[in-house]
């Protein structure tokens, strides 16, 4: 049971074959033997997981049909959980118990999910691979040598390696979509505003954005109808009417017009990576949708303005890490100074330091003009493109990554590791979805493609990923199991 | 050599909105520490701001008061610097695009001179906590109830040109928010707090000096002296070959002198960029005429209407229009009574002087304007005399009767207008006292006017105060006299 979707472990729960202790268990009994090499874990909550799933058996027992209830899932652990360790990956809030919960976190409870715990990721969400994280890196479960992704890898490795049937992650500029394609699972970014922020910790608040990971892109329908709508604590949020994502799922897809972004496809771009890809563009095109070519002229511009603008806003989201409130405290400070210093300096890894430096710079008197402003230029620029293109296509596909997922500590250089988001990053500057689904193996690694729609196509981009799963079984290969040794 | 002094301030008020700038946590005075601070003011990890409308609402009522421009769209922006009371590391601002552009206010310095002080913009911004370095053993503590209070900063263009100006505009200011009701205005409990920059040129250059911020003013006598502090500091600077070099002054009002802080160079680099997490304020025009419709009539034309339809006094009319409770007060009283001068007196004497002795705020006053306009009723229709008047304000001061009527009755003191009576009493006068008469007789004009008030008081002891003082004068003349 441990690699079925949402979707059948809620008709398993429904006909008896298992109680949602019985799957619960079985969860903790796989990540008590698989997760130690893996390290998709950074926390377990056992004994709340199997209060809530025997309170969900109970519900069930009086006829609770909600679609997701008693269904157990992972959270990342940017995610503020109430009473349990959100540590943001970091050594700076080790210490962390959220006095509260993140509101999406307060609507998949809602729904009556159950949570496994809180999932390992970069440190403050800032990287690529999974590797800057204080709690070490995480093992993509295809392959032991190679990263899973990031800064969602944990997520994506728990869902991949059959520990949990689903994770929230959250996506900077990728940090759902290149985990979930180097792991072989399905990851949804959602619009920019169409779900709360609220109690998500911020990196890059203009970008941030959190969705569902998942088996399936029927499982990320049900996911994103729970937790996405307007929040009063979050002003970004959008007030608009959440969709059934679910019944849009079957609509044909005839007529579907998919442009195909050149810039995606140029130097670079790995050749197994590419011939899944164009496999896959095959499979829709004998769905009755039609291709041509596009282009996102600006494409080049997304890293170097993503650079300026995230590290930024980080430079400022994380000057409350200072000692004084809660997280890290260095000992025996000697005075402010000293406490601000050691604090820091001891409490954030050195991409935390590297990204904090960099938005420092450029928001600096005589830097800010050259660097933020223009930034902010560029991505008028880019989301310009995006909104052209969308004039004369539904959707765009193309590689959520240039390669397959690499080894682990193979980039040690910053701006090589930069370039890994070539094909996310621009999606978060713009502010429109997108979502990765399994199409293929380069080797033994997967392949993700990536599909992107206009801001609010949700309901769209599902549809879309769903008919191909309809028509491959990408998404229903997962890896073997290898005991930790 | 002849100096000039330039000032302009940034005030920052405090607006009364019930929760803060950016969460739901109550802004009241005085509460525990950190009882009033929740997760967003804490600025725990993964926590958004939330704009109060009340406070852009009042804003707004500020800006129409001052004539200000509004624009369309203002935005917040982070003010990036470390600090222990700052509890994300920054403060939440408005820097490129405040929501109140340029405007003007009005000064009263005298009877005759008015002035014009320019308003550079007035900006939103959140509060920080307080440092608390006593009691902590050597450690400072924390108080952040204060973070996120709201804060309105308004900023002048260096119109003002002496310490004496600098207060009016601070007068000006602090009665345009309390008229409209956006702060208490509370100087004590830090509702208005200001900076002060201040320079000094020789009498006819054109080009400004280097100037000092003076931070923190919290009085305004306080700030007075501040300016007369710093000017003189500056001056003997420069006479002495000095140069006065820009930077951050603390005064102290203890040692009543100002001491530097920091200079620029080690002046902090904010980084302003807007604010991620707040969708910028967009106003339409609907919404400005609106907030205009809820205004009450302001402190500059409560005080010409007072003058040029009441016919007061200009001292009357600034002196009755200075703060919002006093002018309603006196409007109060004016609406039972209908004379305006009398109402001006009354205010301004008999209760004014019973208020300051006892220390009372004018809205608690124990008489209340309906009261005391049914007294002064009673003196316009010649019902009671001035003394007794006095009485039956006392009497209503110590809460010895319901209304003027009911004291005047349960007292006696309805004023003797019948002749017959008034003319006996007067007899009885003259006949009780034959030297008096017989001097008075004998004197001349200029003598019988001093004369005359010793049979006045006579008879008016004789009524227990109730007749008629006028009438007692003329037929007591008419009847010594008549010999």
């Amino acid at each position: 049971m441990h690699h079925k979707t949402l979707t059948e472990l809620a008709q398993g729960l429904k006909a008896g074959d298992f109680s949602s202790r019985e799957l619960t268990t079985h969860l903790f009994e796989r990540i008590e033997r698989f997760d130690g090499d893996i390290n998709s874990f950074i926390t377990v909550t056992r004994d709340q997981a199997l209060t809530a799933a025997d309170a969900a058996d109970a519900a069930r027992a009086k006829g609770d049909s909600r679609p997701l209830a008693g269904l157990p899932l992972a959270i990342k652990d940017i995610f503020c959980t109430q009473g349990v360790r959100t540590s943001c990956g970091s050594k700076m809030l080790d210490n962390f118990e959220a006095p509260y919960n993140a509101t999406v976190v307060e609507k998949l409870e809602a729904a009556g999910m159950i949570s496994l715990g809180k999932t390992n990721m970069d440190e403050f969400a800032m990287g690529s691979s999974n590797e800057t994280s204080y709690y070490g890196a995480v093992k993509n479960p295809w392959d032991r040598s190679a990263i899973p992704g990031g800064s969602s890898g944990g997520s994506a490795a728990a869902v991949a390696a059959g520990l949990a049937p689903a994770a929230m992650g959250t996506d900077t500029g990728g940090s759902i979509r290149q985990p979930a394609a180097f792991c072989g699972i399905t990851g949804l970014k959602p619009t920019y505003g169409r779900v709360s922020r609220y109690g998500m910790i911020a990196f890059a608040s203009s970008l941030d954005q959190g969705g569902p990971m998942a088996r399936s892109a029927e499982d990320c329908a049900h996911l994103l109808g729970a937790m996405a709508g307007h929040d009063l604590r979050d002003s970004t949020s959008v007030s608009r009417v959440v969709p059934d994502y679910v019944a849009e799922l079957d609509t044909p897809l005839a007529g579907l017009k998919i442009g195909l972004p050149k810039e995606y496809f140029g130097d670079g771009l790995d050749s197994d990576v590419e011939s899944a890809i164009q496999e896959a563009i095959r499979v829709y095109e004998s769905l009755g949708a039609t291709v041509c070519e596009v282009s996102l002229p600006h494409t080049h511009l997304a890293v170097p303005a993503y650079y300026v603008i995230a590290p930024a806003e980080a430079s400022s989201n994380l000057s409350r890490y200072d000692g004084v409130r809660f997280g890290h405290r260095c000992d025996n400070p000697a005075d402010l100074e000293d406490l601000y210093k050691r604090t820091r300096a001891e409490g954030f890894g050195d991409e935390v330091k590297r990204r904090i430096l960099i938005g420092t710079h450029t928001l600096s008197e005589g830097f800010f003009d050259a660097y933020y402003r223009k930034a902010q230029q560029v991505r008028r620029l880019i989301r310009q493109d995006f909104l052209d293109a969308f004039d004369q296509v539904d959707v765009l596909m193309g590689p959520a990554a240039p390669t397959p997922a690499f080894d682990l500590g193979a980039k040690k250089d910053p701006v090589s590791m930069y370039l890994q988001d070539i094909y996310t990053i621009a999606v978060n500057l713009a502010g429109i979805p997108g979502i990765s689904v399994p199409a293929g193996f380069a080797g033994k690694r997967p392949v993700g493609l990536q599909i992107l729609g206009k801001h609010f196509a949700e309901g769209q981009l599902l549809n879309v990923a769903h008919q191909f799963q309809q028509a491959t079984d990408w998404h229903r290969r997962h890896p073997a199991d290898q005991e930790t040794t | 050599m002849q100096w000039e002094t330039v000032i302009g301030l940034e005030v920052h008020v405090q607006l009364a909105t019930q929760s803060k700038i950016f969460s739901g946590a109550s802004t009241a005075f005085g509460a525990e520490p950190n009882t009033q601070a929740c997760a967003v003011d804490l600025g725990l990890p993964g926590v958004l701001p939330v704009l109060n409308e009340g406070a852009v609402a009042m804003a707004v009522q500020f800006g129409l008061a001052i004539d200000a421009e509004i624009p369309e769209t203002s935005l917040f922006e982070r003010k990036n610097y470390f600090y222990p009371d700052l509890p994300k590391g920054y403060q939440t601002s408005q820097m490129a695009q405040p929501i109140i552009g340029k405007g003007e206010v009005e000064l009263v310095l005298d009877e005759t001179e008015r002035k014009t002080v320019r308003i550079h913009h007035a900006h939103l911004e959140e509060d920080a906590g307080k440092s608390l370095h006593e009691d902590f053993h050597g450690m400072s503590g924390i108080d952040l109830n204060r973070a996120g209070t709201p804060l309105l900063e308004i900023v002048s263009e260096p119109d003002m040109r002496s310490a004496r100006e600098a207060v009016a505009y601070i007068r000006a200011i602090h009665a345009i928010v309390t008229y409209l009701g956006i702060s208490d205005g509370n100087m004590a409990e830090g509702s208005m707090r200001c900076d002060v920059n201040v320079s000094v040129r020789p009498k006819g250059q054109e080009a400004f000096g280097t100037r000092a911020e003076i931070k923190n003013v919290n009085s305004f006598r306080f700030v007075e002296r501040a300016i007369e502090f710093e000017v003189e500091r500056q001056i003997e600077l420069i006479e002495d070959g000095g140069k006065v070099v820009q930077e951050t002054r603390l005064y102290d009002p203890d040692l009543d002198e100002t001491r530097s802080m920091r200079t620029k160079e080690e002046a902090n680099d904010y980084r302003y960029f807007p604010c991620p997490d707040l969708l910028p304020i967009m106003l339409d025009s609907a919404y400005i005429e609106h907030q205009r419709t809820t205004l009450p009539e302001l402190p500059t034309e409560k005080r010409n209407r007072f003058e040029s339809d009441l016919g007061l006094s200009a001292y009357d009319a600034g002196v009755l229009s200075a703060t919002r409770p006093t002018a309603e007060y006196f409007e109060a009283v004016l609406a039972v009574c209908g004379d305006a001068k009398q109402a001006a007196n009354w205010v301004q004497g008999e209760l004014s002087a019973h208020l300051n002795r006892e220390n009372i705020d004018i809205k608690n006053s124990p008489v209340t304007p309906e009261q005391l306009g049914g007294l002064i009723s009673r003196v316009l229709d010649d019902t009671i005399n001035g003394k007794a008047a006095k009485q039956v304000f006392a009497a209503l001061w110590n809460n010895d009767g319901q209304s003027a009527d009911e004291i005047i009755d349960a007292q006696g003191l309805k004023q003797v207008t019948d002749t017959g009576a008034i003319e006996a009493m007067i007899d009885q006068v003259i006949a009780d006292n034959p030297v008096q008469v017989a001097q008075y007789r004998e004197a001349d004009e200029a003598k019988r006017g001093k004369m005359i008030g010793f049979f006045v008081g006579q008879v008016m002891k004789a009524s227990r105060g109730t007749a008629n003082p006028q009438q007692v004068n003329g037929v007591l003349k008419q009847k010594l006299d008549e010999a």
